[in-house]
């Protein structure tokens, strides 16, 4: 058992959920390829999605995971995995191990519907106690080795997004939570809207989910810093 | 009694024809009675909702909607105007809860406001766009297509005495805050004026819901602020059906009431938090957000999602609720209930918690009045302005409940609210729960093109909706006005003289949305 399950189950606050399924208390999950007997039918699935997350090719209807909004069209047909570990694979090679001990995260609202954020304040309560990985939320980029960047990027949070990276001292690394920070989500690209915060800023990590839940930032951010494999 | 109205009004204004729609008085008004209809509406106590703009190929129209604070009962006020002239007298001299809304439209739709104390710099921002740019406009595809004209921005500054300064505190600012810019104008300790700046997170969702199908427009309505994901969305699938002429079944009008009111407990719940953490008492702040937790873990226990999202659909709900589930969810709200009373007797014991929210933030029954403020924010000032109970819809019709009021309009009287809101929602959900009808969840609502308004009570206060259909179901306009556009409007009476420390405890009791106010 990893330190991340065992830190939260000694948390006197903290219940702890087993890493292999989560409930819906916790988090909604996330669509996963699923196979349907007929071509029509995984057509039919797939057409039910209002972002384009879900393809169908033949009898399978395979998922962008960064486009799903969580609308709920799907829910019923098609297979959702309800694991948190939604960071990309190979995320602990790549990061290597630089970012290990005491990261300072710097989040930035570029956009956000307010659910990202009330997410990453449940972050550092006594629920999620964030603090024990050794990562802290810092109010000013100057101490930040992490962005964290919510909402798609208006056109009018573009620039204030800009500068907060262009102050981060290097080495830096962004991380982009949510669904509308990883491809637009639900707002963009749209007439206000950028397809998310790579448009703005280079991304090394999204974490998909509208929003996701704080266990899937938690394990995104610790892969980030190459404490954990993230899948 | 909307009769009776009608009935005066035909005999003041004989010349203008009056009807009854839905609800609603409508008529369309000569440009030249505008100001002198709304000041009969606004000297009856009707408050003004929403200003609806509409520009087709050949056509712009302004639609004043104001609702009646007395008595259920709705007024539509259309003035067609000229496409080419676009420009009417300002209501913001007779009321000032035009104010926000004209500059909006000024903003979106080009138009020009007669005699309006302060257009300029709002949703699209003067370093940034032209003024004027028109981005509603039916020519605006794109974002290249509105006029760009970068030019310096400087503050306003009210402040005329020697050694006054402005001191501008955002767009990005302290840990987890959402993107908004506060000028905060002070002669040394105190600070004398706080002027905010909004729409950094604007995202345009009246426009990018054009084109859209009614389902998937929801999807916006759900997430323009997502923290109130029911109270928006439902007062968009109320005007959508509307529009649809669709009557639900009682038991998805029971069950959107019963998701409303978790909605509001976990909201209050959150604002609550807010005000711990903006008062440093971290021991509070940490029970707060852990509560918070609980309900955000019933609600996604409930129904899949913690904020709710893809609960609710045109026509009820997407999918049907087992009776024992909702069940199991009510007890277990309840049984947090102790210890939300556990910490609210913490904090009102706590003297110097309640030195730092007592007094602070002031906004008295008359500035509510004035800037027609709604939500616990105004109840907090003795202005009840709950839709449940002043334009009352299913399921609230139906039922008794409490509307919480304080007197003094501070802090700590925001405070008391949210706490007795929370009590009362509780009970709200136990006698839906007790009488659960068993009448199906959904009826398929035939699509076909109209317009209609709907409204709901969203945790922040009022929300209202306007929606038009194409024949398809594509959405042509959808006009949302979340309750916390309207509440910023009074941010700045609250914010008249205080110290510069207290300005994150002042902010944390309005309890208002940037995002729901960006949209
Ligand atoms: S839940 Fe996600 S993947 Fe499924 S239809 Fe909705 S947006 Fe598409
Ligand atoms: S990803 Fe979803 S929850 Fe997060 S900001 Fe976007 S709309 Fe809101």
């Amino acid at each position: 058992m990893s330190w991340f399950w065992r830190g939260l189950r000694a948390g006197v606050l903290t219940e702890g959920p087993a890493p292999e399924a989560l409930p819906e208390s916790l988090s909604p999950g996330l669509p996963r390829a699923t196979e349907f007997s007929t071509p029509a039918q995984a057509a039919e699935i797939a057409a039910r999605c209002p972002t384009g997350a879900l393809e169908a090719q033949d009898r399978v209807v395979g998922v962008q995971p960064d486009r799903c909004v969580d609308c709920m069209r799907c829910k019923s047909a098609q297979e959702w995995r309800h694991d948190v570990r939604w960071a990309h694979p190979d995320a602990v090679e790549r990061f290597g191990s630089r970012f290990k001990h005491s990261i300072h995260v710097r989040i930035i609202d570029a956009g956000d519907c307010g659910s990202c954020l009330n997410e990453l304040a449940q972050l550092t309560g006594p629920s999620y106690n964030l603090h024990r990985f050794g990562i802290f939320i810092t109010p000013t980029p100057r101490q930040a080795d992490v962005l964290l960047v919510v909402g798609p990027v208006t056109r009018q949070m573009a620039g204030p997004l800009k500068v907060a990276y262009e102050a981060m001292p290097s080495p830096k690394r962004v991380l982009a939570v949510g669904a509308c920070a990883a491809s637009g989500g639900i707002f963009g690209p749209s007439v206000m809207s950028a397809g998310g915060a790579a448009d703005a800023v280079p991304v090394d990590l999204t974490v998909p989910g509208c929003p996701p839940p704080p266990l899937a930032i938690i394990g995104a951010l610790r892969a980030l810093c190459g404490q954990e494999p993230p899948a | 009694m909307l009769s009776d109205v009608l009935n005066v009004l035909r005999s003041i204004w004989p010349s203008i024809e009056w009807r009854v729609d839905d609800g609603s008085i409508v008529a369309v008004l000569p440009r030249e009675d505008l100001r002198a209809v709304a000041k009969y509406f606004s000297a009856q106590r009707w408050r003004l909702g929403t200003i609806v703009a509409t520009e087709g190929r050949h056509e712009l129209e302004l639609r004043y909607c104001f609702y009646a604070t007395a008595h259920p009962g709705w007024a539509q006020l259309i003035i067609a105007l000229n496409p080419v002239d676009r420009t009417i007298a300002s209501l913001t001299p007779v009321t000032i809860a035009a104010d926000w809304f004209e500059r909006e439209i000024e903003d979106l739709f080009s138009v020009r406001f007669a005699q309006h104390p302060r257009l300029g710099d709002f949703v699209l921002h003067d370093d940034q766009w032209a003024e004027n740019a028109g981005l509603m406009r039916p020519f605006v595809q794109s974002g290249e297509d509105l006029p760009v004209q970068r030019r310096e921005w400087r503050p306003k500054r009210v402040l005329e005495e020697e050694g006054a300064f402005v001191m501008p505190v955002g767009p990005v600012y302290s840990g987890g805050a959402e993107s908004a810019l506060f000028l905060l104008e002070t002669v040394g300790e105190d600070v004398v004026r706080a002027t905010p700046r909004l729409f950094y997170k604007y995202r345009a969702i009246e426009k990018i819901a054009q084109g859209r199908t009614a389902a998937d427009a929801l999807l916006l309505a759900e997430r323009c602020a997502g923290t109130s994901a029911i109270g928006n969305g439902l007062a968009y699938c109320r005007a959508v059906e509307r529009a649809l002429g669709a009557t639900l079944t009682r038991r998805s009008e029971a069950l959107r009431g019963f998701f409303a009111e978790l909605e509001r407990l976990r909201h209050h719940m959150t604002s609550i938090r807010e005000i711990c953490e903006s008062t440093s008492l971290s021991v509070a702040a940490s029970q707060a957000l852990w509560l918070e937790e609980q309900f955000l873990r019933i609600s996604g226990e409930l129904c899949g999602h913690r904020y709710l999202f893809g609960v609710l659909a045109i026509g009820g709900l997407q999918r049907d609720f087992a009776d024992p589930a909702l069940e199991a969810c009510l007890r277990k709200a309840d049984a947090l209930r102790p210890k939300v009373d556990a910490l609210r007797g913490a904090l009102e014991r706590s003297s110097s918690f309640l030195d730092r929210i007592e007094r602070v933030g002031i906004v008295d029954r008359e500035a509510a009045q004035t800037f027609e403020l709604v939500g616990p924010f105004a109840r907090a000032a003795a202005i009840s302005a709950d839709m449940r109970a002043v334009q009352p819809y299913a399921p609230y019709s139906g039922l008794e409940f409490n509307v919480p009021i304080e007197e003094e309009g501070d802090g700590y009287a925001r405070l008391r609210v949210l706490f007795a809101e929370m009590e009362e929602s509780v009970r709200i959900m136990a006698a839906l729960c007790r009488d659960l009808p068993a009448d199906g969840t959904r009826i398929d609502a035939a699509m076909r093109a109209g317009r209609g308004l709907g409204w709901s009570e969203a945790p922040r206060g009022a929300s209202l909706a306007w929606v038009e259909l194409e024949a398809d179901g594509t959405v042509s306009r959808y006009r949302l006005t979340p309750p916390s556009f309207r509440n910023w409007h009074g941010f700045h009476v609250a914010t008249e003289s205080f110290a510069f420390q207290d300005f994150p405890i002042v902010l944390a009791t309005l309890d208002l949305s940037v995002a729901e106010n960006d949209r």
